[in-house]
Parts: C-alpha cells; structure tokens; sequence
C-alpha cells in the first residue's frame, strides 16, 4: 500500500511538473500575442487595410501597399519555390539511395539551418547589383532560398511515410515507377505535401532579414517586376524605429496583420490535414 | 507425374541471391495451366523469395539478383530485351497483408491497373470491374458502395478487392503470397474456395505455410527447405506417400 501511495505521488508529481514546463514555454507565445492584439487590434480599419502610408508630418495612413507585397512575395515564391522543393523531396526519398543524393540531402540541410541574411546579401550580390535595382523577384529569390529546403525536406519525410507494400501493389499490377510515384506515391503523401508547403510559406511570410538588401521597401503600390516593392515585415521593422507614437502604432497594426496571416495559415493547414486519410500528416 | 497438362510456367535451374545471401538454390518446379501449384515450407526457406522471381519482383530489391530461366509460355522472362514490366501486366500478384490503394475507392482499386498502364482505351471499364469483383466473389458485398474508400471493407474484403485488381489485368497466372496469414479461418475459406474457381481461368500459384491449405486446394505441391526444391509432386502423393524423408518429416510437423 505504502508504495502504491508512493508511486501515485511520483506519478502526480511528473504530471504537474510536465504541466508547468508546457505553461512556461506557452507564456511566451501567449504574451506575444496579447501584446499584439491589444496595441494592434485598436488601429484596424478598412482604410488602414487598403491606404498607403501618408507623407512625413501629416496621416498615418495604411499598409495597403506591404500587404500587397507580402503577398506578391509569398505567391512568386511558392510559384517557383514549391515545385522545385516537392520535386526534390520525391526525388531524395524515392531515387535517393546514392552518394548524389547523400550530398543534396546534407547540402539542404546546412541550407535549411543557414542564416537568412546571408541569403539576402547574395541574392543582393547575385541578382541586385547585377540588374541595377531592387525587385520582387529578387526577394523572391532570396525566400526561396529559405522555403526550398523546408519543402524538400517535409515532402521527403511525407513520402518515406508511404509504405512499400503500396509501390509493390503498383509494381505488380505492372505500373511503370514513375506512375507509382506520380499516382501511387504523391497521392498517398498528398496531405503531408500540403502541410509542409503551407509551414514553409507561413515562415517565410514572416522573413525580414533576406528582404532588407532585395526588395528595399517603400510607401507605394506595385510598380512593376524591376522597381523595390514593400512587405509586412519591412514596415514593421521600420515603424518601430519611427520616433512618433502614431507610426509605432500603425507597425503595431502591421504585426497584428502578419500574425493573423500565419496564424491563419498554420490554423488553415491542421484543417486540411484532419480528417483526410493518407500519410505524413 | 501427370504430363498431359502443358506446363504454363516453369523454373529451370533457378537461383536467387539477396547480395552474398543465397536465398534459392536451382529451384526447377512446373506450373501447369488451369492448375493450382502450393509452395511450401519452413520460414526462411524461400518460398516467398522464390514466388517473387516469378515477375520479377524479386530484383525490385537492392542488390537482388537471379540465375538461371524462368519460363512463360516457353519464353524466358528473365531473357535480353524482355520488359520486366510488361511481365507484371501478364502474371498477376496478390500479397501477403491486403494493400489496396489508400487514397482510392473501391472502384478505382479495381480499376488502377487498367488505369495506370495505360490499358483502359477502348474498353468498357465499369463491365470489367464489375466482372473482376463478381470473380473475386465480393461485387454482391460492395457492388452499393463502390465509391468508399477502398481501406474502409474488412480485412478479408481487402484481400479479394486485391484479388479482384489483379484479376482486372486478365493476367493469365496469378500469383499468391500467403494471401490468407493476416486473414479469420471464414475470410480463409473465401479465398480458399475463390482459389479453386480462379484456376478454370488463370494458373494459380500460393505460397503458404499452413500446410492444411495446400493439401486442401493445391492440385501440385512444392516443398522447399533451406533454398533448395526437396519434393515436388501432386499434392495427394507428397501428403499421402512422400518419396524424401525430409517432406514426411515436415508434414507430420516434426520440425519447421
């Protein structure tokens, strides 16, 4: 009796110490988003959602033109971004048993941990200097840098969850191994291939420092693929170091806008995820 | 040895090999057409390894490699130039734990074959999935839900849709690998009984080690031990009178 008492107690203890360590890391995360709800929220409206920023001195303004650009980066991105990654993941996980596709892996893994400022300086070196102006497409670069790897590696992880017995099945029916890949393989790992795109993006949505030295930012609408565009990220940045408390304000709104954007992304992709059947959720 | 019946497919000196593991050693077995041909044996003997040389999939496997002819219709499949895909499309596979495909419903499952080779043109694809389930013996327990997953039937329903998927292919042998270890002794008895209908169509070879089943439905039997062919035989004679002792001694389960 006497040490099932003391087993209770231990096992008690462990669960309330795992709950407070679970509490302890959510705090962070929980007073983040306090904060930038309570200085954010109050700055949101149509027009601040849609207007550009006003001129030195006179109204706020919006954030109509780093919305935009958030999201021209983000689509360009995944426009490139997402195919070359997914193709890489299949192909590292299924034609990935040879000293070639060792040395990707380790190469996309030293990218996936790589610093994401160096990416905007070589992009800036690369692409910038080279075409004489800041772009769009320069950032998107430099993001795809980030997103690339990430991608790879989920839809690596997704498709090495598929079983073998369904590339037998396929194999046996006397299906060519690029169709079982195709429509075997991808199709079984489809959900683990969404989340992982949809992970990436909401993280490189949030990205600033490859964007500083590539698409510069400014207080206007799309101009076109070879002139500097704006992002969240950058008027955040920006707002902050503003001395006015109305601008610091607007970046507030700025960051509340960002967060719902990857919150809703995050939120977005555990909803695709549930409820389908398949691998590598 | 009956020789009336032509043999439909055969193994001559087979050998295979899992890199320096030599896992068959000159394996020579007939399998003759309209027939159901058993392999059996203790684990580890090669009875699974061997009915996978029989469309090639054995080499589907890192560093797996064959000697010697496997023969179809008197053509080697493992000759110069022959297409160990369009091999698979004529010899038929149903393995041991039922794998339909996931993301599929049970119509599609019948149909992926047709489908993912290419075969489809021209032809009425819902009449040859309906006839692949009636001879799988599972269109009258599906036949209102052919549009739901095909993972959502039972175990046993799995392995006669698998059945019914190869079977959607017309291949002309279908091949068995101990199709009924993951199944209940009723969706045994399906198979079983699906088994000896198979064969007035297709050659039919099974692996099992459930040597009840052989002697239930093999007309021919196959006993292999440590890689090599002890005794092959009608199965009346290897069960009844085997010529080796080492057979005897394996059906009256003195060892394996």
């Amino acid at each position: 009796m006497n040490s099932y008492r003391l087993r209770r107690f231990k096992d008690r203890l462990f669960s309330i110490l795992g709950l407070l360590c679970v509490i302890i890391a959510v705090i962070p995360l929980g007073s983040i988003l306090l904060e930038v709800i309570v200085r954010g929220a109050p700055v949101i409206n149509w027009n601040f959602l849609t207007q550009t920023p006003g001129a030195e001195g006179q109204s706020v303004g919006g954030i109509g033109p780093s919305i935009q650009g958030t999201l021209i980066l983000i689509g360009l991105t995944s426009l490139f971004g997402i195919p070359i990654g997914i193709m890489s993941g299949v192909f590292l996980a299924e034609y990935g048993h040879n000293k070639f596709a060792s040395l990707m892996r380790l190469f996309n893994d030293v990218l996936t941990e790589f610093p994401s400022i160096v990416a905007g300086v070589t992009v800036f070196l690369a692409v910038v200097l080279y075409f004489g102006h800041f772009s769009p497409l320069a950032g998107s670069i430099a993001l795809s840098f980030i997103l690339i790897p990430i991608v790879a590696r989920t839809t690596e992880e997704s498709i090495k969850l598929v079983p073998n017995s369904l590339r037998e099945a396929s194999a046996a029916l006397g299906v060519r191994r690029w169709r079982t890949t195709v429509s075997i393989v991808i199709q079984a790992a489809k959900a683990g291939l969404i989340t992982g795109s949809l992970l990436a993006v909401a993280r490189i949505a949030g990205e600033t420092a490859p964007l500083i030295m590539t698409v510069l930012g400014n207080s206007y609408f799309f101009q076109g693929f070879g002139q500097p565009i704006d992002a969240l990220p950058l008027r955040i940045w920006r707002d902050a170091l503003q001395p006015y408390p109305d601008i610091q304000a607007a970046g507030w709104g700025a960051a509340f806008v960002l967060i719902a954007v990857v919150l809703t992304i995050n939120i977005g992709v555990r909803l695709v995820a549930r409820g389908r059947h398949g691998f590598g959720r | 040895m009956q020789s009336d019946q032509a043999a439909k497919m055969s193994s001559l000196g087979l050998s295979a090999w899992y890199d320096q593991k030599q896992a068959l050693d000159n394996v020579t077995i007939q399998m003759r057409t309209n027939s159901i041909t058993a392999i059996i044996g203790p684990s580890g003997c090669g009875k699974s390894t061997y009915i996978r040389t029989l469309n090639r999939m054995h080499e589907l496997i890192p560093r797996a490699t064959v000697t010697g002819q496997v023969l179809l219709d008197k053509e080697d499949i493992y000759g110069p130039g022959v297409d160990p895909v369009m091999i698979r499309r004529r010899v038929g596979m149903v393995f041991q734990k039922p794998n339909p495909f996931p993301t599929m419903s049970i119509y599609d499952n019948v149909a992926a074959g047709l489908k993912l080779t290419g075969m489809k043109r021209g032809r009425n694809l819902d009449d040859i999935v309906k006839s692949s389930l009636e001879q799988a013996g599972l269109w009258d327990e599906v036949k209102d839900d052919l549009k739901k997953p095909g993972t959502s039937v039972s175990g046993g329903q799995q392995q006669r849709l698998c059945i019914a998927r190869a079977i959607a292919l017309q291949p002309e042998v279908i091949l068995m690998d101990e199709p009924c270890s993951a199944l209940d002794p009723v969706a045994t008895a399906k198979i079983e009984g699906l088994m000896t209908t198979l064969k007035e169509k297709y050659t039919v070879v099974v692996v099992t080690h459930n040597m009840q089943q052989a002697s239930r439905v093999a007309d021919y039997t196959a006993f292999l031990y440590l890689g090599k062919l002890i005794e092959y035989d009608e199965t009346t004679r290897i069960f009844e009178n085997p010529k080796q002792d080492l057979t005897e001694r394996y059906i009256t389960g003195k060892f394996g």
